[in-house]
Protein backbone atom coordinates (compact mmCIF):
# COMPACT_ATOMS: atom_id res chain seq x y z
CA UNK A 1 0.00 0.00 0.00
CA UNK A 2 1.19 3.51 -0.76
CA UNK A 3 1.49 5.83 2.22
CA UNK A 4 -0.38 8.60 0.39
CA UNK A 5 -3.34 6.29 -0.04
CA UNK A 6 -3.28 5.41 3.66
CA UNK A 7 -3.23 9.12 4.54
CA UNK A 8 -6.27 9.69 2.30
CA UNK A 9 -8.09 6.87 4.10
CA UNK A 10 -7.15 8.03 7.58
CA UNK A 11 -8.09 11.62 6.80
CA UNK A 12 -11.44 10.78 5.19
CA UNK A 13 -14.53 11.98 7.07
CA UNK A 14 -12.75 12.74 10.33
CA UNK A 15 -14.80 13.86 13.31
CA UNK A 16 -13.78 16.46 15.89
CA UNK A 17 -12.24 14.86 18.98
CA UNK A 18 -13.28 15.99 22.43
CA UNK A 19 -10.25 16.92 24.57
CA UNK A 20 -12.02 15.41 27.59
CA UNK A 21 -12.55 11.95 26.13
CA UNK A 22 -9.73 10.19 27.93
CA UNK A 23 -10.39 11.94 31.25
CA UNK A 24 -14.06 10.99 31.09
CA UNK A 25 -13.13 7.34 30.53
CA UNK A 26 -10.82 7.35 33.56
CA UNK A 27 -13.32 9.11 35.84
CA UNK A 28 -16.10 6.70 34.83
CA UNK A 29 -13.83 3.75 35.55
CA UNK A 30 -12.90 5.18 38.95
CA UNK A 31 -16.54 5.69 39.92
CA UNK A 32 -17.53 2.24 38.65
CA UNK A 33 -14.54 0.74 40.46
CA UNK A 34 -15.30 2.27 43.86
CA UNK A 35 -18.94 1.29 43.57
CA UNK A 36 -18.07 -2.23 42.51
CA UNK A 37 -15.59 -2.76 45.36
CA UNK A 38 -18.07 -1.42 47.93
CA UNK A 39 -20.94 -3.54 46.62
CA UNK A 40 -18.81 -6.68 46.61
CA UNK A 41 -17.78 -5.99 50.21
CA UNK A 42 -21.40 -5.43 51.26
CA UNK A 43 -22.55 -8.54 49.42
CA UNK A 44 -19.87 -10.80 50.94
CA UNK A 45 -18.38 -9.99 54.35
CA UNK A 46 -20.38 -6.84 55.13
CA UNK A 47 -19.29 -3.91 57.33
CA UNK A 48 -18.25 -4.52 60.94
CA UNK A 49 -21.06 -3.97 63.42
CA UNK A 50 -19.01 -1.86 65.85
CA UNK A 51 -17.85 0.56 63.16
CA UNK A 52 -19.01 3.62 65.13
CA UNK A 53 -16.60 2.82 67.94
CA UNK A 54 -13.54 2.79 65.66
CA UNK A 55 -13.88 5.99 63.65
CA UNK A 56 -10.28 7.28 64.19
CA UNK A 57 -8.70 4.09 62.84
CA UNK A 58 -11.26 3.99 60.02
CA UNK A 59 -10.15 7.52 59.13
CA UNK A 60 -6.50 6.38 59.00
CA UNK A 61 -7.34 3.41 56.78
CA UNK A 62 -9.54 5.41 54.43
CA UNK A 63 -7.11 8.33 54.34
CA UNK A 64 -4.26 5.99 53.42
CA UNK A 65 -6.27 4.12 50.78
CA UNK A 66 -7.63 7.27 49.18
CA UNK A 67 -4.19 8.94 49.14
CA UNK A 68 -2.79 5.90 47.31
CA UNK A 69 -5.76 5.87 44.94
CA UNK A 70 -5.44 9.61 44.27
CA UNK A 71 -1.72 9.58 43.45
CA UNK A 72 -2.10 6.31 41.55
CA UNK A 73 -4.95 7.48 39.37
CA UNK A 74 -3.13 10.73 38.51
CA UNK A 75 -0.16 8.62 37.42
CA UNK A 76 -2.41 6.18 35.57
CA UNK A 77 -4.20 8.92 33.63
CA UNK A 78 -0.92 10.49 32.63
CA UNK A 79 0.73 7.21 31.66
CA UNK A 80 -2.04 6.66 29.10
CA UNK A 81 -0.75 9.59 27.05
CA UNK A 82 2.47 8.96 25.09
CA UNK A 83 5.46 11.16 25.79
CA UNK A 84 4.39 12.53 29.16
CA UNK A 85 6.91 12.08 31.92
CA UNK A 86 5.58 11.45 35.37
CA UNK A 87 8.55 10.95 37.67
CA UNK A 88 7.15 13.36 40.23
CA UNK A 89 3.86 11.46 40.38
CA UNK A 90 5.77 8.21 40.68
CA UNK A 91 7.50 9.62 43.77
CA UNK A 92 4.19 10.91 45.09
CA UNK A 93 2.73 7.39 44.96
CA UNK A 94 5.26 6.21 47.53
CA UNK A 95 4.41 9.00 49.96
CA UNK A 96 1.35 7.42 51.65
CA UNK A 97 3.28 4.18 52.16
CA UNK A 98 6.25 6.01 53.66
CA UNK A 99 4.05 8.12 55.95
CA UNK A 100 2.12 5.12 57.23
CA UNK A 101 5.32 3.11 57.59
CA UNK A 102 6.88 5.89 59.67
CA UNK A 103 3.79 6.03 61.90
CA UNK A 104 3.97 2.24 62.31
CA UNK A 105 7.64 2.36 63.29
CA UNK A 106 6.89 5.13 65.80
CA UNK A 107 4.05 3.07 67.29
CA UNK A 108 6.24 -0.02 67.53
CA UNK A 109 9.18 1.74 69.18
CA UNK A 110 6.96 3.27 71.87
CA UNK A 111 5.09 0.00 72.47
CA UNK A 112 6.13 -2.61 74.99
CA UNK A 113 8.44 -5.18 73.36
CA UNK A 114 6.14 -8.07 74.29
CA UNK A 115 3.12 -6.54 72.53
CA UNK A 116 4.90 -5.71 69.26
CA UNK A 117 4.08 -9.01 67.58
CA UNK A 118 0.38 -8.57 68.26
CA UNK A 119 0.44 -5.00 66.87
CA UNK A 120 1.74 -6.30 63.53
CA UNK A 121 -0.09 -9.61 63.24
CA UNK A 122 -3.46 -8.49 64.63
CA UNK A 123 -6.26 -11.01 64.41
CA UNK A 124 -7.09 -11.42 60.71
CA UNK A 125 -4.14 -10.64 58.43
CA UNK A 126 -5.10 -13.50 56.11
CA UNK A 127 -8.58 -12.08 55.59
CA UNK A 128 -6.95 -8.76 54.71
CA UNK A 129 -4.72 -10.45 52.11
CA UNK A 130 -7.63 -12.32 50.56
CA UNK A 131 -10.39 -9.71 50.68
CA UNK A 132 -8.49 -6.68 49.39
CA UNK A 133 -7.35 -8.31 46.11
CA UNK A 134 -10.81 -9.86 45.76
CA UNK A 135 -12.55 -6.49 46.13
CA UNK A 136 -9.95 -5.01 43.78
CA UNK A 137 -11.00 -7.25 40.90
CA UNK A 138 -13.91 -5.07 39.74
CA UNK A 139 -12.04 -1.74 39.87
CA UNK A 140 -9.08 -3.39 38.16
CA UNK A 141 -11.22 -4.58 35.27
CA UNK A 142 -12.79 -1.12 34.96
CA UNK A 143 -9.41 0.66 35.02
CA UNK A 144 -7.80 -1.69 32.51
CA UNK A 145 -10.81 -1.10 30.29
CA UNK A 146 -10.21 2.64 30.54
CA UNK A 147 -6.46 2.24 29.97
CA UNK A 148 -7.17 0.32 26.77
CA UNK A 149 -8.73 3.56 25.51
CA UNK A 150 -5.37 5.20 25.89
CA UNK A 151 -1.93 4.56 24.46
CA UNK A 152 0.35 3.54 27.32
CA UNK A 153 3.95 3.12 26.18
CA UNK A 154 5.13 1.34 29.32
CA UNK A 155 2.58 -1.42 29.71
CA UNK A 156 3.86 -2.91 32.96
CA UNK A 157 3.90 0.51 34.61
CA UNK A 158 0.40 1.39 33.53
CA UNK A 159 -0.82 -2.06 34.55
CA UNK A 160 0.86 -1.67 37.94
CA UNK A 161 -0.79 1.72 38.43
CA UNK A 162 -4.20 0.23 37.58
CA UNK A 163 -3.51 -2.58 40.08
CA UNK A 164 -2.37 -0.10 42.72
CA UNK A 165 -5.49 2.06 42.42
CA UNK A 166 -7.73 -1.02 42.33
CA UNK A 167 -5.94 -2.39 45.40
CA UNK A 168 -6.43 0.94 47.17
CA UNK A 169 -10.16 0.79 46.41
CA UNK A 170 -10.22 -2.78 47.67
CA UNK A 171 -8.47 -1.59 50.84
CA UNK A 172 -10.97 1.25 51.28
CA UNK A 173 -13.85 -1.23 51.02
CA UNK A 174 -12.12 -3.66 53.37
CA UNK A 175 -11.51 -0.83 55.88
CA UNK A 176 -15.25 -0.88 56.61
CA UNK A 177 -15.05 -4.56 57.52
CA UNK A 178 -11.58 -5.31 58.90
CA UNK A 179 -11.46 -5.83 62.68
CA UNK A 180 -7.80 -4.80 63.12
CA UNK A 181 -7.08 -1.20 64.07
CA UNK A 182 -3.37 -1.04 65.00
CA UNK A 183 -1.32 1.23 62.78
CA UNK A 184 1.52 -1.34 62.36
CA UNK A 185 -1.07 -3.89 61.17
CA UNK A 186 -2.48 -1.47 58.61
CA UNK A 187 1.00 -0.48 57.45
CA UNK A 188 2.09 -4.08 56.87
CA UNK A 189 -0.99 -5.90 55.62
CA UNK A 190 -2.93 -3.20 53.80
CA UNK A 191 0.29 -2.18 52.03
CA UNK A 192 1.15 -5.79 51.23
CA UNK A 193 -2.30 -6.44 49.77
CA UNK A 194 -2.16 -3.27 47.66
CA UNK A 195 1.37 -4.13 46.56
CA UNK A 196 0.21 -7.58 45.53
CA UNK A 197 -2.50 -6.01 43.38
CA UNK A 198 0.08 -3.71 41.76
CA UNK A 199 2.32 -6.68 41.00
CA UNK A 200 -0.49 -8.66 39.40
CA UNK A 201 -1.48 -5.50 37.52
CA UNK A 202 2.04 -5.15 36.10
CA UNK A 203 2.05 -8.75 34.90
CA UNK A 204 -1.44 -8.58 33.37
CA UNK A 205 -0.85 -5.11 31.95
CA UNK A 206 1.83 -6.42 29.62
CA UNK A 207 -0.72 -8.70 27.98
CA UNK A 208 -3.91 -6.70 28.24
CA UNK A 209 -2.71 -3.23 27.27
CA UNK A 210 -0.94 -3.88 23.96
CA UNK A 211 -1.96 -1.66 21.07
CA UNK B 1 61.08 31.14 11.49
CA UNK B 2 59.80 31.25 15.05
CA UNK B 3 57.37 34.05 14.13
CA UNK B 4 56.01 31.98 11.22
CA UNK B 5 55.20 29.06 13.50
CA UNK B 6 53.48 31.39 15.95
CA UNK B 7 51.35 32.83 13.20
CA UNK B 8 50.55 29.33 11.93
CA UNK B 9 49.54 28.22 15.43
CA UNK B 10 47.51 31.36 15.92
CA UNK B 11 45.66 30.97 12.65
CA UNK B 12 45.07 27.29 13.39
CA UNK B 13 43.58 28.36 16.71
CA UNK B 14 41.38 30.87 14.93
CA UNK B 15 40.23 28.16 12.56
CA UNK B 16 39.27 25.89 15.45
CA UNK B 17 37.48 28.79 17.08
CA UNK B 18 35.70 29.56 13.83
CA UNK B 19 34.71 25.91 13.44
CA UNK B 20 33.30 25.95 16.96
CA UNK B 21 31.31 29.10 16.28
CA UNK B 22 29.98 27.66 12.99
CA UNK B 23 29.05 24.44 14.71
CA UNK B 24 27.25 26.33 17.46
CA UNK B 25 25.49 28.44 14.86
CA UNK B 26 24.37 25.39 12.87
CA UNK B 27 23.26 23.74 16.11
CA UNK B 28 21.27 26.88 16.92
CA UNK B 29 19.79 26.88 13.42
CA UNK B 30 18.94 23.21 13.76
CA UNK B 31 17.16 23.83 17.07
CA UNK B 32 15.30 26.78 15.56
CA UNK B 33 14.19 24.61 12.64
CA UNK B 34 12.98 21.96 15.04
CA UNK B 35 11.13 24.54 17.04
CA UNK B 36 9.46 25.91 13.91
CA UNK B 37 8.53 22.39 12.82
CA UNK B 38 7.08 21.64 16.24
CA UNK B 39 4.90 24.74 16.17
CA UNK B 40 3.72 23.93 12.66
CA UNK B 41 2.95 20.26 13.35
CA UNK B 42 1.18 21.10 16.58
CA UNK B 43 -1.05 23.67 14.88
CA UNK B 44 -1.92 21.14 12.18
CA UNK B 45 -2.66 18.49 14.79
CA UNK B 46 -4.96 20.74 16.79
CA UNK B 47 -6.79 21.78 13.63
CA UNK B 48 -7.11 18.08 12.75
CA UNK B 49 -8.51 17.28 16.18
CA UNK B 50 -11.07 20.02 15.62
CA UNK B 51 -12.18 18.22 12.46
CA UNK B 52 -10.17 20.01 9.75
CA UNK B 53 -9.45 17.15 7.31
CA UNK B 54 -7.08 19.11 5.05
CA UNK B 55 -4.87 20.14 7.99
CA UNK B 56 -5.00 16.60 9.31
CA UNK B 57 -3.87 15.06 6.03
CA UNK B 58 -1.06 17.63 5.79
CA UNK B 59 -0.01 16.67 9.30
CA UNK B 60 0.06 12.95 8.49
CA UNK B 61 1.97 13.63 5.30
CA UNK B 62 4.57 15.82 7.04
CA UNK B 63 4.82 13.32 9.89
CA UNK B 64 5.34 10.45 7.46
CA UNK B 65 8.39 12.20 5.95
CA UNK B 66 9.99 12.58 9.38
CA UNK B 67 9.05 9.07 10.44
CA UNK B 68 10.50 7.69 7.21
CA UNK B 69 13.78 9.47 7.89
CA UNK B 70 13.79 8.23 11.46
CA UNK B 71 13.04 4.58 10.69
CA UNK B 72 15.29 4.35 7.65
CA UNK B 73 18.18 5.69 9.68
CA UNK B 74 17.58 3.19 12.45
CA UNK B 75 16.77 0.22 10.24
CA UNK B 76 19.78 0.71 7.99
CA UNK B 77 22.02 -0.06 10.96
CA UNK B 78 19.96 -3.21 11.56
CA UNK B 79 20.38 -4.23 7.88
CA UNK B 80 16.74 -3.85 7.04
CA UNK B 81 15.34 -2.10 4.06
CA UNK B 82 13.08 0.65 2.86
CA UNK B 83 9.96 -1.54 2.71
CA UNK B 84 10.20 -2.40 6.40
CA UNK B 85 10.68 1.30 7.15
CA UNK B 86 7.55 2.11 5.14
CA UNK B 87 5.61 -0.62 7.00
CA UNK B 88 6.63 1.07 10.24
CA UNK B 89 5.75 4.54 8.93
CA UNK B 90 2.27 3.30 8.09
CA UNK B 91 1.86 1.48 11.35
CA UNK B 92 2.75 4.66 13.25
CA UNK B 93 0.40 6.74 11.08
CA UNK B 94 -2.46 4.39 11.95
CA UNK B 95 -1.46 4.58 15.62
CA UNK B 96 -1.34 8.39 15.48
CA UNK B 97 -4.82 8.27 13.99
CA UNK B 98 -6.44 5.76 16.34
CA UNK B 99 -4.76 7.29 19.39
CA UNK B 100 -5.13 10.95 18.49
CA UNK B 101 -7.47 11.50 21.42
CA UNK B 102 -4.50 10.81 23.73
CA UNK B 103 -2.74 13.96 22.49
CA UNK B 104 -3.02 16.77 25.05
CA UNK B 105 -3.44 20.04 23.12
CA UNK B 106 -1.63 22.01 25.83
CA UNK B 107 1.59 20.03 25.32
CA UNK B 108 4.26 19.67 22.65
CA UNK B 109 3.47 17.48 19.67
CA UNK B 110 6.96 16.12 18.95
CA UNK B 111 7.40 14.14 22.22
CA UNK B 112 3.97 12.60 21.71
CA UNK B 113 4.77 11.48 18.17
CA UNK B 114 8.25 10.32 19.19
CA UNK B 115 6.85 8.21 22.05
CA UNK B 116 4.42 6.50 19.66
CA UNK B 117 7.13 5.94 17.04
CA UNK B 118 9.47 4.51 19.65
CA UNK B 119 6.81 2.25 21.15
CA UNK B 120 5.92 0.87 17.72
CA UNK B 121 9.60 0.45 16.83
CA UNK B 122 10.39 -1.52 19.99
CA UNK B 123 7.26 -3.59 19.41
CA UNK B 124 8.25 -4.25 15.80
CA UNK B 125 11.76 -5.34 16.68
CA UNK B 126 10.46 -7.61 19.41
CA UNK B 127 8.05 -9.24 16.96
CA UNK B 128 10.40 -9.64 14.05
CA UNK B 129 13.83 -10.42 15.42
CA UNK B 130 14.96 -13.37 17.43
CA UNK B 131 17.58 -11.42 19.32
CA UNK B 132 16.53 -8.51 21.48
CA UNK B 133 17.56 -5.30 19.74
CA UNK B 134 17.82 -2.19 21.78
CA UNK B 135 16.27 0.96 20.47
CA UNK B 136 18.43 3.84 21.65
CA UNK B 137 16.85 6.31 24.04
CA UNK B 138 17.19 9.72 22.45
CA UNK B 139 15.75 13.16 22.76
CA UNK B 140 12.28 13.40 21.26
CA UNK B 141 13.64 15.84 18.63
CA UNK B 142 15.52 12.92 17.08
CA UNK B 143 12.31 11.97 15.30
CA UNK B 144 12.47 15.28 13.40
CA UNK B 145 16.16 15.01 12.52
CA UNK B 146 15.71 13.52 9.03
CA UNK B 147 13.09 14.35 6.50
CA UNK B 148 12.67 11.73 3.77
CA UNK B 149 10.06 12.25 1.10
CA UNK B 150 11.02 9.26 -1.07
CA UNK B 151 8.18 6.89 -0.18
CA UNK B 152 8.16 3.31 -1.40
CA UNK B 153 5.20 0.98 -1.34
CA UNK B 154 4.81 -0.85 1.96
CA UNK B 155 4.19 -4.56 2.23
CA UNK B 156 0.84 -3.95 3.92
CA UNK B 157 -2.10 -4.98 1.80
CA UNK B 158 -5.29 -3.15 2.65
CA UNK B 159 -7.62 -5.76 1.18
CA UNK B 160 -6.11 -8.66 3.10
CA UNK B 161 -6.01 -6.60 6.30
CA UNK B 162 -9.66 -5.67 5.85
CA UNK B 163 -10.52 -9.34 5.34
CA UNK B 164 -9.44 -10.03 8.90
CA UNK B 165 -11.88 -7.75 10.73
CA UNK B 166 -15.58 -8.14 11.46
CA UNK B 167 -18.11 -7.69 8.63
CA UNK B 168 -19.73 -4.80 10.41
CA UNK B 169 -16.45 -2.93 10.92
CA UNK B 170 -15.35 -3.67 7.36
CA UNK B 171 -18.57 -2.25 5.95
CA UNK B 172 -18.37 0.84 8.14
CA UNK B 173 -14.76 1.53 7.13
CA UNK B 174 -15.56 0.83 3.49
CA UNK B 175 -18.40 3.40 3.49
CA UNK B 176 -16.82 6.16 5.58
CA UNK B 177 -13.13 5.85 4.83
CA UNK B 178 -12.93 4.39 1.30
CA UNK B 179 -16.18 5.32 -0.46
CA UNK B 180 -16.27 8.75 1.15
CA UNK B 181 -19.86 8.50 2.35
CA UNK B 182 -20.80 10.87 5.16
CA UNK B 183 -21.23 9.39 8.62
CA UNK B 184 -24.99 10.01 8.38
CA UNK B 185 -25.34 8.18 5.04
CA UNK B 186 -23.17 5.31 6.20
CA UNK B 187 -25.18 5.00 9.42
CA UNK B 188 -28.40 4.83 7.42
CA UNK B 189 -27.03 2.12 5.14
CA UNK B 190 -25.80 0.08 8.09
CA UNK B 191 -29.03 0.68 9.98
CA UNK B 192 -27.33 2.00 13.12
CA UNK B 193 -27.09 5.37 14.85
CA UNK B 194 -24.38 7.83 13.86
CA UNK B 195 -22.56 7.55 17.17
CA UNK B 196 -22.65 3.74 16.99
CA UNK B 197 -21.17 3.94 13.50
CA UNK B 198 -18.36 6.24 14.69
CA UNK B 199 -17.52 3.75 17.44
CA UNK B 200 -17.55 0.90 14.91
CA UNK B 201 -15.17 2.78 12.61
CA UNK B 202 -12.83 3.60 15.51
CA UNK B 203 -12.79 0.00 16.75
CA UNK B 204 -12.35 -1.22 13.18
CA UNK B 205 -9.27 0.97 12.74
CA UNK B 206 -7.85 -0.39 15.98
CA UNK B 207 -8.59 -3.93 14.79
CA UNK B 208 -6.72 -3.17 11.55
CA UNK B 209 -3.74 -1.98 13.59
CA UNK B 210 -3.89 -5.22 15.57
CA UNK B 211 -3.95 -7.23 12.33
CA UNK B 212 -0.74 -5.52 11.24
CA UNK B 213 0.91 -6.53 14.49
CA UNK B 214 -0.28 -10.12 14.22
CA UNK B 215 0.78 -10.39 10.59
CA UNK B 216 4.48 -10.28 11.40
CA UNK B 217 4.49 -12.22 14.64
Amino acid sequence: MKTDRLIEILGANIEPISPRRLRVAVVLALVAGVTGALCLMLATVGPRTDIGAHLPSLAIKLGFALAVAGAGSAFLARSMRPGQHSRRLLALMWLPFIALGAAAVAALTTAEPASRGALVLGTAWWSCLICIPLFAAIPFAALIGAARNGAPTSLARTGAAAGLVAGAFGAAAYALHGPDDFVPFIAVWYSAAIGLCALVGALLGRRLLQW
Amino acid sequence: MGGGIDIAIESAGNLVQLACVTKQASRANYLMDIHATEVELRDLMIAGLDGNAAAYKTLLSRASDYLRGYFRGHLASANRGAVEAEDLVQEVLIAIHTQRHTYDRTRLFTPWMYAIARYKFVDYLRRTSAEASDVPVEEAEEVLAHNDHAAVESSLDLESLMAGISDQARRAIQYVKLDGLSVREAAQRCGVSESALKVTVHRGMKALALRIRQRSS
